[in-house]
């Protein structure tokens, strides 16, 4: 069989370097300048979704909310001509949903209630906080996971992969305007352990490589290791994008935002298993006596 | 010889795989949609008798059904689809009256054998089934204003009868404080107040006036009211759902201060959020002769003038009541007939004796939200809750002569107030009032729409990921696909077998798991590749694929379940099915990818001479 061919991936690092720069600053000057879309879990309020037999004229809708009192109701088409979502402003309280489909029906429509939210202020503010809280504890409990498993670098190298992944997703979030609800959360979180798989795997390989190879720079292992891992890398990546893709295409509306925000973030984890991990290590400059020190303690709990 | 199984972990694989089949089957069979029919007391018996009659109801009314069964305590009718269920429960409704119980069920249909193994389908989530789900804030510090308010009453009412005189008596936030003329009767006042309201603790401060006291209540008796506060509302929200005809709800506190309520199926969500949100209770209080008492105006004006003043203290209230059921008076207007407990009875017999002659008022107590609106000082619009009490006479009769246990409330709105009120009182009132602080309505044309994409979606993403294996790994494609399958049955066993609830987001990380399960396959399939362009022999190379691919496996999937397991900790509803389903999906992934396929690859490619891999 034909030799492993070896590709220099470090060779180009600096480019990445400038790249998730970028790409970081936008997303934090956009999360910053103009934050995220918070769905109606975060942002607390009210929303009904109904369903109509016919194609709905949303503008006619719209009309006969505000002729029936409703202070600037948003009507939009929610996944098909045929549904209809209407966000009430700023004025959410429990009753409201019920007059709303009482005053749809007035004119002997036929309407069907498809869904309410009703997410009092109170609830959003804590589901934000909780939510935010999540992500921190994630991210400082993988840090100190893999600060046992592995090392201290390559802990960092895991975490900040992590934060990188999850700041640009929420980036492309904030910049695209796009809805960010608790099933994005979610996915977002998803991310979190997805991307970290992949960081895992790899640190695993170039720690396995640094012990093997005796005669090597760092930056030459670290490139074996990640070409050895390349073709796995990409065929997860391509398995998970493949069925996030029926996600996104036959899930439904519901479901929707969730697999955009995971593909962005499959995508970028990829990217960052690869490229920001590794640089970090190398930025702090890791080498074979890194990991002597912890082959000790490995060759007691890591018996095959 | 490498690459062999010892018998046991063969027969270990053929158990786990059976025990997926078995458990995961009863998913192969759908519910019929059906009603159920039980009685308002555990006294009724539902029978044969009943099941005909209920049946010849159906029958007129031209309703298909296909099976009726009946035990005794309740019956269930089998019905074709949910358009004739909602037909036939107004129909049972209707005949039946309201004696009976008339909930929408959907009757499993599992074969007994699976049954008697314990195998049950998954339970679905709001989201599928349809339903409402409710989460109703408990304001606790009503509760503890209640109780100070009864007892400032009572104490007032003691110094009166001790002759220990004092100037002003009143409540200020969660504190009594009283005020004095001398200090002999202050010390007075607090010895009385030690021996008989233990729970009150008066406060000393420094620098404090000598001539006044302050009472609060002792933390652990707060904390006693507040939990039971909470226990009975719980109580009472059960008895009410209960009454709303909803098979399996769910009724349990959150936090603190909180409780979920979860209807699942429920169609008509005005109705139930009128019965669970409506926080009513009454009053019944004696007119204050003086001005010493609180108006209050009149729910309907009735030529009994605007307001009226009523007394502070109640005689009794909803928690008395023990029976309440709406009818019509001689003129055929609603009134409702109450039955009191033993100590409601006496306490209502005591005040009345007193009185003939004087009124007593029955005031309708509703606690409701107004949302207020204000600008902050960033100008945002921030909107608060305001949680405010409605409080209006229904009646105010005169005492004719000394009332006991039973006696009647009219003056009711029509005949839907005075069975709600009936129901109320019924159920139970709330020891404290609540309020709606999150609700979520799924239609259930919604929740059928959301099974059949979630069920297209873990089908079409599975196909392409078998698709994609097959291709790249060839014959161990095959292996991984067989994996990936039997993942997806074990899956389903163990949400089933551990009764998880099923939701759209945990449709969702089923797909995922779909897509991340074959990762270690991909991991241990890449090493064995790798393992062969090394030279090593084919035997050499899955096994040593196998055991150098599994810490790698091992430490990603520990890090992905802490992550799941966080998400299952801060989520609600929704995300932790999402959390579930990834977990579970996880731990069985790692069987069927790892010990699965080696167990296959052993049998068809262990010991043999082979020289080169289809991989």
């Amino acid at each position: 069989m034909s030799q492993l061919k070896v590709y220099n991936f470090m060779g180009i690092r600096k480019y990445a370097v400038v790249f998730s720069v970028v790409m970081l600053l936008v997303s934090s000057l956009s999360l910053y300048t103009q934050g995220l879309v918070l769905g109606l879990d975060f942002s607390g309020g009210t929303q009904i979704e109904v369903g109509y037999e016919q194609p709905a004229d949303v503008g006619e809708l719209r009309e006969k909310l505000e002729a029936a009192g409703f202070d600037s109701p948003v009507v939009v088409h929610f996944g098909a001509e045929t549904d209809v979502l209407i966000r009430m402003q700023g004025e959410p309280d429990q009753s409201l949903s019920d007059r709303v489909y009482t005053a749809l029906r007035a004119d002997g429509d036929k309407v069907e209630l498809r869904r309410v939210d009703f997410v009092g202020p109170k609830i959003g503010e804590e589901l934000r906080d909780d939510g935010g809280l999540g992500m921190l504890t994630a991210l400082a409990i993988v840090m100190l996971y893999v600060a046992i498993r592995f090392q201290f670098k390559f802990s960092v190298g895991a975490v900040l992969a992590l934060a990188h992944d999850v700041i640009i997703t929420l980036g492309v979030f904030s910049l695209a305007r796009l809805e960010f609800d608790l099933t994005v959360l979610a996915a977002v979180l998803a991310v979190v352990g997805y991307s970290l798989n992949d960081t895992i795997v790899v640190s695993d390989r170039i720690r396995e490589n640094f012990r093997k190879i005796r005669k090597a720079t760092p930056v030459e292992v670290i490139n074996e290791s990640l070409s050895q891992t390349l073709w796995r890398t990409i065929n997860t990546s391509v398995t998970t994008l493949l069925v996030l893709l029926a996600l996104f295409f036959i899930g439904g509306e519901l479901i929707h935002n969730f697999a955009i925000a995971l593909m962005i973030g499959v995508g970028i984890g990829t990217y960052s298993s690869i490229y920001v991990a590794a640089t970090v290590m190398l930025a702090m400059n890791i080498d074979r006596e890194d990991l002597l020190e912890s082959v000790k303690g490995e060759l007691v709990d890591d018996l095959p | 010889m490498p690459n062999k199984f010892p018998l046991w972990k063969n027969l270990l694989i053929f158990l786990v795989v059976s025990f997926g089949f078995v458990y995961a089957a009863p998913n192969l069979f759908p519910p019929d949609p059906a009603i159920q029919l039980s009685g308002q007391s555990g006294a009724m018996v539902i029978d044969e008798v009943v099941l005909q009659k209920v049946q010849g109801a159906l029958d007129e009314a031209g309703i298909e059904y296909f099976a009726g069964e009946a035990d005794g305590e309740s019956a269930l009718i089998r019905l074709r689809d949910i358009d004739r269920q909602l037909r036939a429960k107004e129909i049972i409704q209707a005949e039946m009256g309201g004696n009976y119980i008339v909930a929408l069920n959907l009757a499993p249909t599992t074969p007994d054998w699976l049954r008697d193994l314990g195998g049950q389908p998954m339970k679905l989530g709001l989201d599928l089934s349809g339903g409402v789900h409710f989460l109703l804030e408990v304001d606790l510090d009503a509760a503890l204003a209640t109780r100070l308010e009864g007892d400032l009453q009572d104490i007032k009412g003691a110094l009166r009868e001790e002759r220990i005189r004092y100037r002003t008596f009143e409540l200020k936030g969660q504190q009594i404080i009283g005020q004095f003329r001398e200090v002999e009767q202050v010390e007075k006042a607090i010895t009385l107040i030690r021996t008989n309201y233990r729970d009150l603790q008066p406060q000393f401060a420094q620098g404090q006036n000598p001539l006044s006291m302050v009472l609060k209540l002792s933390d652990i008796a707060s904390s006693d009211i507040e939990d039971n506060a909470i226990k009975q509302n719980l109580t009472s929200l059960r008895n009410r759902v209960n009454e709303l005809g909803v098979s399996e709800p769910l009724v349990s506190r959150q936090g603190k201060n909180r409780i979920v309520v979860e209807l699942p199926g429920v169609q008509d969500t005005a109705e139930a959020k009128r019965i669970i949100g409506k926080t009513a209770n009454l009053e019944f209080r004696l007119e204050s002769l003086d001005k010493s008492g609180e108006k209050f105006e009149f729910r309907n004006p009735s030529g009994q003038g605007p307001d009226a003043r009523l007394r502070n203290k109640a005689v009794i209230s909803g928690e008395n009541v023990t029976d309440a059921r709406a009818s019509f008076d001689e003129n055929g207007r609603p009134q409702v007939n109450i039955t009191l407990d033993a100590k409601g009875g006496w306490q209502m017999g005591y005040a009345t004796r007193d009185n003939i002659g004087r009124r007593l008022g029955v005031l309708f107590i509703e606690y409701k939200t107004r949302l207020d609106k204000s600008v902050d000082e960033n100008g945002e619009l921030v909107i608060t809750p305001v949680p405010f009490v409605e409080k209006n006479i229904i009646s105010l009769a005169t005492i004719q002569a000394q009332l006991g246990k039973q006696f009647r409330i009219t003056g009711l709105d029509g005949q839907r107030e005075s069975s709600e009120l009936a129901l109320l009182l019924r159920a139970g009132a709330l020891a404290a009032p609540m309020y709606i602080v999150e609700e979520r309505t799924i239609g259930p044309s919604l929740g059928a729409d959301n099974i059949q994409l979630g069920v297209k979606s873990v089908t079409l993403g599975m196909l392409m990921v078998l698709l994609f294996m097959l291709v790249v790994y060839k014959g161990f494609g095959i292996f991984a696909n067989i994996a990936l399958a039997m993942n997806l049955v074990l899956l389903v066993a163990f949400m089933s077998l551990l009764g998880a609830t099923l939701t759209l987001p945990g449709i969702a990380g089923i797909v995922l798991t779909v897509g991340m399960a074959v990762d270690a396959n991909v991991l241990i399939f890449s090493r064995i590749r790798e393992e062969l362009r090394d030279g090593a022999s084919v035997q050499g190379a899955i096994s040593s694929g196998y055991d150098r691919a599994f810490v790698s496996i091992l430490d990603a999937n520990i890090t992905t379940l802490i992550v799941a397991l966080i998400l299952f900790l801060i989520g609600s509803g929704p995300v932790q099915g999402f959390a579930v389903t990834l977990s579970i999906g996880i731990l069985t992934s790692m069987f069927t990818s790892i010990v699965m396929t080696r167990g296959f690859v052993n049998l068809i490619i262990g010991g043999r001479k082979i020289e080169k891999l289809w991989i």
